[in-house]
């Protein structure tokens, strides 16, 4: 399982849509490199991609990310350097910690990102990973740095 | 058969020797995932239930088509095709309330009796406040009251909406199915999104949403002796929507060895029955219907059909009884059968007494506990082997290469003529299994015979029949109809 690296702007991105949708749960994708190194341990976290949350009930409390839009923006990213390493949601008045529905749909290898917001604004985020063996959660280490060097253009390959 | 690409997708491929795609052979796309996961063991758990149902967030696309708007796992593949593994992402924050494991006991979360009422809660029940009848005095029974209803079908689901409308606080929940297509003509719990999932799953987030004050238990497992007790004992009030005779009197014994009220209803086709067996007041089950019927002679709904808004009805008479139980109004339906014919619009109404001999409820009662249920109605236990493996019986892909041969068998299709209607098999001919004996000599011609209908348990009765009655050469479809359509003919449709 990797840690994961977040540049301070994506955090930020990431809070600014939170409290957009606040009172339902945002969601979107991580991207990140395309191949990922082999045996690496961090995950940097490149850029993001804002989701619709298509969960048709009560949006409070749930998200949803339909395969359509998964399959467009793979196929977007196709022949670029970049890939979807995971997604992120959030969690209006719960704590950032994943719950048992968010296990019960879990993929393996991706990264999940969970923020708590509030009607005052957002609080902590997590990182977890599936354990593939358990399909438990299992939270990962988390650096938010310094916004990395500007980024080319997505280099095609 | 034909080989298809599988694209796997990037999570999965450390399941899958690494590998983004593989090629396997399959007639249908059901075909080639069955085949990737039996060759990759590991990816068993993230594709498939416990069931073998591909999770509900599984989607697979047929080169561009989603095959939920094909023929979904049924869908035929042609060779080169590419099946692509899709995942839909959802996740959420935990339920309003803490997530209960289905073995706690309600009782630890229910607010004390004298709890007020917040204004959200005057105001969603206030047409209950009005009722002089019901009044906070009984708003309050019912958020103290905890019932139990078994099975969230036809029955349960309109029994269930509207006890969680009306702020019953504890409803438990039983049943270990997934949402089928062929349940939303009349499970109206569900929707269409909700195809493939638990079923109580599904029902915890409808009941939730429509009532997030009251508390759901859902108990994914089957009722069976070794646990009914136990899982009843925490409630006050059992509600039998079930559709099968063993689980019925299971329910029934449990509940009277319990001291509870068990509220009845079944239906069948256009017709309807309600009653509330309470075995400290009045007749059980049991005293109306000591023995069970011959396990052949009342079809499932699978089999017989049902019209869809009948169990809304039967349902909700069920629900009226229930609440009328926990605000001890009105005069219950114990001691009275209250009977329905939906096609004539009539009402009947049977008086029921307590039998005297009851080998459960009454002075000489010999039955002290729970017995085998499936034994004492005379059907195999759940998960026993298919109907047809007791008889002789053919696969459909033998069959299929029997058709073909020179020598073909003589097919006989033991289903309604409604059935016909939708699919049969070429060159079948049509002998609804009631009408069996008066077209024997028809068949004494043939030298080979191959019964079948739409799931098996027709057609290996059919052909017990026929071997009792001397025919030697006689088998019988395994997994009838529905298999075929699986494995062999796709176009077939399934119902």
């Amino acid at each position: 399982m990797k840690s994961v690296v977040l540049p301070a702007s994506l955090l930020g991105e990431i809070r600014a849509h939170s409290v957009a949708t606040y009172p339902e749960e945002c969601c979107g994708f991580l991207l990140g490199p395309s191949p990922e190194p082999d045996g690496a341990e961090e995950r940097t976290i490149l850029a993001l991609e804002r989701a619709a949350n298509e969960f048709d009930g009560e949006r409070r409390r749930r998200f949803l990310i339909l395969p359509e839009e998964i399959r467009t923006l793979e196929r977007r990213l196709e022949g670029t350097d970049r890939s979807v390493v995971g997604f992120y949601h959030s969690h209006p008045d719960h704590p950032a910690r994943p719950s048992q529905f968010d296990q019960d749909h879990a993929w393996p290898w991706y990264t999940y990102l969970v923020l708590a917001v509030t009607a005052s604004g957002t609080a902590a985020l997590g990182a977890f990973e599936l354990e593939p063996d358990s399909a438990t959660f299992h939270e990962v280490g988390l650096t938010v740095t310094d916004d990395l060097p500007p980024t080319p253009e997505v280099v095609r390959r | 058969m034909p080989k298809a690409i599988v694209k796997v997708p990037t999570p999965l491929r450390p399941f899958a020797g690494g590998a983004a795609e593989l090629s396997l052979e399959g007639a249908t796309v059901g075909g080639v995932i069955h085949a990737l996961a039996a060759a990759n063991p590991g990816l068993q758990r993230h594709l498939f239930t416990p069931e073998g149902r591909l999770r509900n967030f599984v989607t697979v696309y047929l080169n561009d088509e989603d095959i939920r708007f094909l023929q979904r796992e049924a869908t035929p593949l042609n060779e080169g095709d590419v099946v692509s593994i899709v995942p839909a992402v959802a996740g959420g924050a935990p339920s309003a309330r803490r997530h209960r494991e289905a073995k706690s006991s309600p009782a630890d979360s229910a607010p004390p009796p004298g709890t007020p009422f917040s204004k959200d809660d005057l105001r969603r029940y206030s047409r209950h406040l009005l009722l002089p009848e019901v009044g906070v005095a009984g708003q309050r029974k019912l958020r103290q009251a905890k019932v139990l209803l078994i099975g969230a079908g036809g029955l349960g689901a309109p029994a269930a909406l509207y006890l969680a409308a009306a702020g019953v606080g504890e409803l438990g929940l039983v049943d270990f199915d997934a949402v089928d297509l062929s349940n939303l003509q009349r499970q109206v719990l569900y929707s269409t999104s909700d195809v493939g999932r638990p079923k109580l799953a599904a029902a915890k987030e409808r009941i939730e949403s429509l009532n997030p004050g009251i508390r759901v238990t859902p108990h994914e497992t089957r009722l069976t002796s070794q646990n009914a007790l136990d899982l009843l004992a925490p409630y006050d009030i059992v509600v039998d929507g079930t559709d099968n005779f063993p689980t019925r009197y299971l329910v029934n014994d449990a509940a009277v060895l319990l001291g509870k009220p068990c509220v009845y209803g079944s239906i069948y086709r256009f017709e309807g029955q309600v009653s509330v067996f309470d075995a400290r007041h009045g007749p059980c089950y049991r005293c109306l219907y000591p023995e069970p019927p011959p396990p052949d002679l009342v079809p499932s709904c699978a089999e017989a059909g049902v019209l869809g808004v009948l169990p809304g009805l039967i349902g909700m008479l069920q629900a009226t009884e229930t609440v009328k139980l926990v605000l001890g109004r009105g005069e219950s339906l114990v001691g009275r059968l209250l009977l329905f014919d939906a096609l004539a619009v009539k009402f009947r109404e049977l008086k029921i007494r307590k039998n005297p001999h009851c080998v459960l409820c009454s002075a000489e009662a010999t039955q002290k506990g729970l017995i085998d249920y499936p034994a004492f109605c005379g059907v195999p236990a759940p998960g026993a082997s298919e109907p047809g493996d007791a008889v002789p019986n053919i696969e459909p892909e033998a069959l299929r290469a029997e058709l073909d041969s020179a020598e073909p068998p003589f097919l006989v299709d033991v289903r309604e003529p409604g059935e016909w209607a939708i699919a049969h098999l070429p060159g079948a001919h049509l002998i609804p299994k009631a009408e069996l004996a008066e077209h024997v000599d028809e068949l004494t011609r043939a030298s080979k015979l191959v019964v079948y209908c739409r799931s098996g348990h027709r057609s290996a009765a059919a052909t017990r029949f026929l071997l009792d009655l001397g025919f030697s050469n006689v088998r019988t479809l395994r997994g009838g109809l529905n298999a075929w359509a699986q494995r062999v003919d796709p176009s077939i449709p399934q119902y």
